[in-house]
């Protein structure tokens, strides 16, 4: 059992934190803003199966879906009920095509899915109806994955912080990492902080977790071991209230590639879904522009547009708030979970792009057996800083 | 978006401070655009009857109507000037396009309207006169109806000649209570006493430091002495140190509690009386409608007004600002600041009569504030199930208590888990409230993100429809 300091009180951060403070380890987790204040405030609290091709994330997808209902009820009977509620809700996705020549390639890959272990039902166009009653008539092919869930991200990332507070863990907000502290063999063992009001101080740590997310780049690179770990921008319409007309996470299937892809400019696909309290979130954008957070019609229209041509009704609903965010982005679509060989005591939880939500029970379940020593829950490898495809960005930011 | 109407110098709010931009602008040789959301000029200060159906006494209900008229037909009256009413700037962006930097969204129509026209400009310069809406503190019963803001209850009387009931309690802080008791009285209703929640001692001292520097704004003194005879014509009472802290009612307001407050605008046990009435009009400040400037990334003060410099520009160069949004200075300030920013904005060094007019009520804004601006004892009037939030109908005690049960220090995550302010006024209404009960209710003394309830990309609620005919790309319909 050790010190451990974990940077970043966002989802995956929080997760961990209470993850390995419940192992018994002395934990401080060390967050520069408020907790989930960046990534993890500003996406729709995707738990989804349904958008990841056979292969080691879709296993830490799974993974991290089957310990949802069991977190979330341990989060629930922990903290009681005056806590707000996370709003776990395993409604189940609806991914379709409109279009002829997108039906094929959405059949083949739910096939896939199955073939790893994905419930992704066929269903034709009268089942999808009854799914979906309000959904276009326009569809080529439909695919059902009861497994997809959501939850309200911001809460579950306050319900970790607080569970974990009960198990002993520290939570520092407000304090930016600023250095790294090196033992004699210059393996890391510890940080520097400041406080908003600019006080310094030292924490030792047998470990010091990376969970800052798209801001894990520069963390990194203070700490001595450089990831690259880019942001990539998205943006989320919010409807007004309405009565609930849309059941399920439905999105097109061309969400899949914009997910997959890597190129750089705006691509944008239809999500749509409700939430418990009558919103409807509509995205998806993804686009590198650094940091950078514009306001572009282009996007509103695009996103617009195409939620109008899932569910014909919305073009009478109202626009009220749009916001945007930066999901942290590996080159090569993989998560980074585990130690740094680079430098020892430096360990990572990165990288899960648009995912992290979904992925914060798996991922934090993983990396505390790493850390503990125990048997992976799932294969860590393909999750290794020091994976093949992975080296040529290494070299890129180490360069 | 590319593609917009290039325009010269666009003024945004066709109130005092717009109106006096405008023809400031025209007056320098420019080009000017006037965009209003509301179907006529004059703003909420010069709410009038619709031109068809004209009133025979908007120079009574009105200070200084003549003066509007005078300018609403210089600049509507000017062929340089093209005046968009009923058009609200649903969003500005960055454009390389224009002289600004800014492209200008703009819906316009009615909200009820099956469709709104959509259009984009991009203008040379952009002055932001925007204004500002009165700020209503909750209080038990606060939801009930025959209670109004200040400014509802003024609008209704001025812009619809309603009279909003019979026996009227008006209350809250500060001098804007003066003409809403007044436009009341005028429309017929009996005002049955006006409430300031603050004391005399503080009201002299705030309007009291380096008194000679108000007189050059003597003529306000004659405004003062219009409501007095007013009030004395309509006899109604004006109680200092005192607060409405609760309506009673079930379908509508029936009676109000009165209390008297301490200095801190703590009610003080036992001074409760309880006044029969079937309306009261609250207003307790102003908050500026900071939406535009946020979006141009324009600085603001430590009190969340837009910085600007001598000639009313902001942070951000071609974009000036004008009026309550720089300060809540009342309508002398905010037509000389129009006038200063509507010349700097074509170009021209303001006249050195508008510099001195701004000059002599430059200090309003801070003596309103001094002698008049809310004091955190009103906490004390609420009770667990008040209303904070009437979009989302959060309460007060659930606002605390939820607060307690996160531990959260970010403003995001204390609005997503009370869902206080994220209903479809987006915390118009109640945003800097619930800012300030839930940092009350906080760790800290701050919120550690940098997340404000002044901040909304999408300045007014759009139809997904009106949006998604817009657009440049090839995916197009």
């Amino acid at each position: 059992m050790g010190r451990i300091v974990v940077v970043g009180a966002g989802i995956i951060g929080a997760a961990i934190t209470r993850e390995l403070a419940r192992d018994g380890h002395d934990v401080t987790v060390v967050e520069r803003s408020a907790a989930a204040s960046g990534t993890s405030g500003r996406g729709e609290g995707n738990i989804l199966v349904s958008d990841k091709g056979p292969g080691p994330e879709l296993d830490l997808a799974r993974f991290s879906r089957s310990l949802w209902p069991t977190v979330a009820r341990e989060l629930r009977e922990e903290l009681g009920e005056s806590f707000p509620a996370i709003e776990f809700e395993p409604k189940g996705g609806l991914v379709v095509s409109t279009t002829a020549a997108g039906a094929a390639p959405l059949l083949a890959f739910a096939a896939a899915q199955r073939s790893a272990g994905v419930r992704a039902d066929v269903v034709d166009a009268a089942t999808a109806k009854s799914l979906e009653p309000h959904l276009t008539d326009a569809t080529t092919a439909a695919i059902h994955y009861p497994e997809d869930a959501q939850i309200q991200p911001v809460v579950a990332t306050e319900a970790f912080l607080r569970s974990a507070r009960l198990a002993g863990a520290r939570v520092l907000t407000g304090h930016e990492v600023i250095g790294a502290v090196l033992d004699s063999a210059g393996a890391l063992a510890g940080v520097d902080v400041r406080s908003r009001d600019g006080v310094t101080r030292s924490f030792p740590a047998d470990a010091v977790v990376n969970a800052a997310g798209p801001w894990g780049a520069a963390v990194s690179e203070v700490l001595g071991a450089a990831i690259p770990v880019r942001p990539r921008r998205g943006v989320v319409l919010v409807t007004t209230r309405m009565p609930h007309r849309v059941f399920h996470k439905v999105y097109d299937a061309d969400y899949v590639g914009a997910v997959e892809s890597s190129s750089a400019d705006l691509q944008t696909s239809s999500v749509v879904e409700s939430t418990a309290s009558g919103t409807v979130l509509i995205g998806s954008s993804r686009e590198q522009v650094g940091f950078r957070d514009e306001f572009s019609t282009r996007i509103v229209a695009e996103l617009a547009r195409k939620a109008i041509l899932l569910f014909p009704f919305l073009s009478s609903a109202s626009l009220m708030r749009s916001y945007s965010g930066f999901r942290p982005y590996m080159p090569d679509h993989v998560p980074v979970i585990g130690e740094d060989p680079r430098l020892p005591g430096l360990w990572h939880a990165n990288g899960q792009e648009g995912a992290g939500i979904g992925l914060a029970t798996g991922t934090a379940a993983l990396l505390a057996a790493l850390i503990a020593g125990r048997t992976p829950p799932v294969d860590a490898a393909p999750f290794s800083v020091s994976r093949a495809g992975l080296a040529p960005f290494l070299a890129e930011v180490a360069a | 978006m590319t593609g917009g109407t290039p325009v010269g110098v666009l003024v945004i709010g066709a109130g005092p401070a717009g109106l006096a931009a405008a023809e400031a602008a025209l007056d320098a040789g420019a080009r000017v655009t006037l965009l209003d959301a509301s179907d006529a000029t004059g703003g909420q200060y010069w709410r009038h009857l619709p031109e068809e159906r004209a009133g025979e006494h908007e120079a009574r209900l009105h200070h200084g109507f003549a003066r509007y008229e005078r300018l609403r037909d210089r600049v509507v009256g000017d062929a340089a000037c093209t005046v968009l009413l009923g058009s609200a700037v649903w969003s500005v962006e960055r454009s390389a396009a224009a002289g600004s930097g800014f492209t200008v969204n703009v819906a316009t129509g009615r909200v009820d309207a099956a469709r709104a026209a959509m259009s984009a400009l991009e203008p040379e310069a952009i002055v932001l006169a925007t204004g500002a809406h009165d700020r209503t503190l909750p209080f038990p019963g606060w939801e009930l109806p025959g209670v109004f803001t200040g400014g509802a209850a003024q609008a209704l009387a001025k812009g619809e000649r309603v009279r909003v009931g019979e026996r009227v309690v008006v209350a809250g802080a500060g001098p804007f209570l003066l003409p809403v008791a007044e436009s009341v009285a005028e429309s017929g209703a009996r005002v049955i006493e006006v409430v300031e929640a603050n004391r005399l001692g503080r009201i002299v001292r705030g309007w009291a430091p380096k008194p000679w520097r108000l007189l050059g704004a003597r003529a306000k003194v004659g405004e003062l002495v219009g409501y007095v005879s007013g009030f004395l014509r309509h006899r109604i009472p004006y109680r200092m140190g005192a607060a409405v802290v609760a309506a009673h009612g079930t379908d509508r307001v029936e009676a109000v509690t009165i209390a008297r407050l301490d200095t801190d605008w703590r009610p003080i046990p036992g001074t409760e009386r309880r006044v029969a009435v079937d309306a009261v009009c609250v207003s307790h400040d102003f908050t500026p409608r900071l939406e535009l400037a946020i979006a141009a990334g324009c600085a603001l003060d430590e009190r969340r007004f837009v910085v600007v410099d001598d000639s009313q520009e902001t942070t951000v160069p071609h974009v000036f600002a004008a009026g309550e949004i720089t300060g809540i200075g009342g309508v002398d300030l905010a037509m000389a600041e129009g006038a200063v920013a509507g010349a700097a904005a074509a170009g021209r060094t303001p006249s050195r009569n508008a510099v001195r007019r701004r000059r002599v009520f430059s200090d309003f804004a801070g003596r309103i504030s001094a002698a008049h601006g809310i004091r955190s004892g009103w906490h004390h009037w609420l009770h667990d199930d008040t209303i904070v939030c009437r979009c989302e109908e959060v309460g007060y005690g659930r606002l605390c208590s939820t607060a307690a049960s996160t531990d959260a220090e970010g403003l995001r995550s204390l609005k997503l888990s009370t869902r206080a302010g994220l209903g479809i006024c987006q915390g118009r209404i109640c945003g800097r409230t619930v800012e300030e009960l839930l940092v009350a209710a906080s760790p800290g003394d701050r919120f550690l993100d940098s997340v404000s309830t002044d901040r909304r990309p999408i300045v007014a609620p759009q139809r997904l429809g009106d949006l998604a005919s817009l657009g440049d790309g090839p995916e197009s319909p």
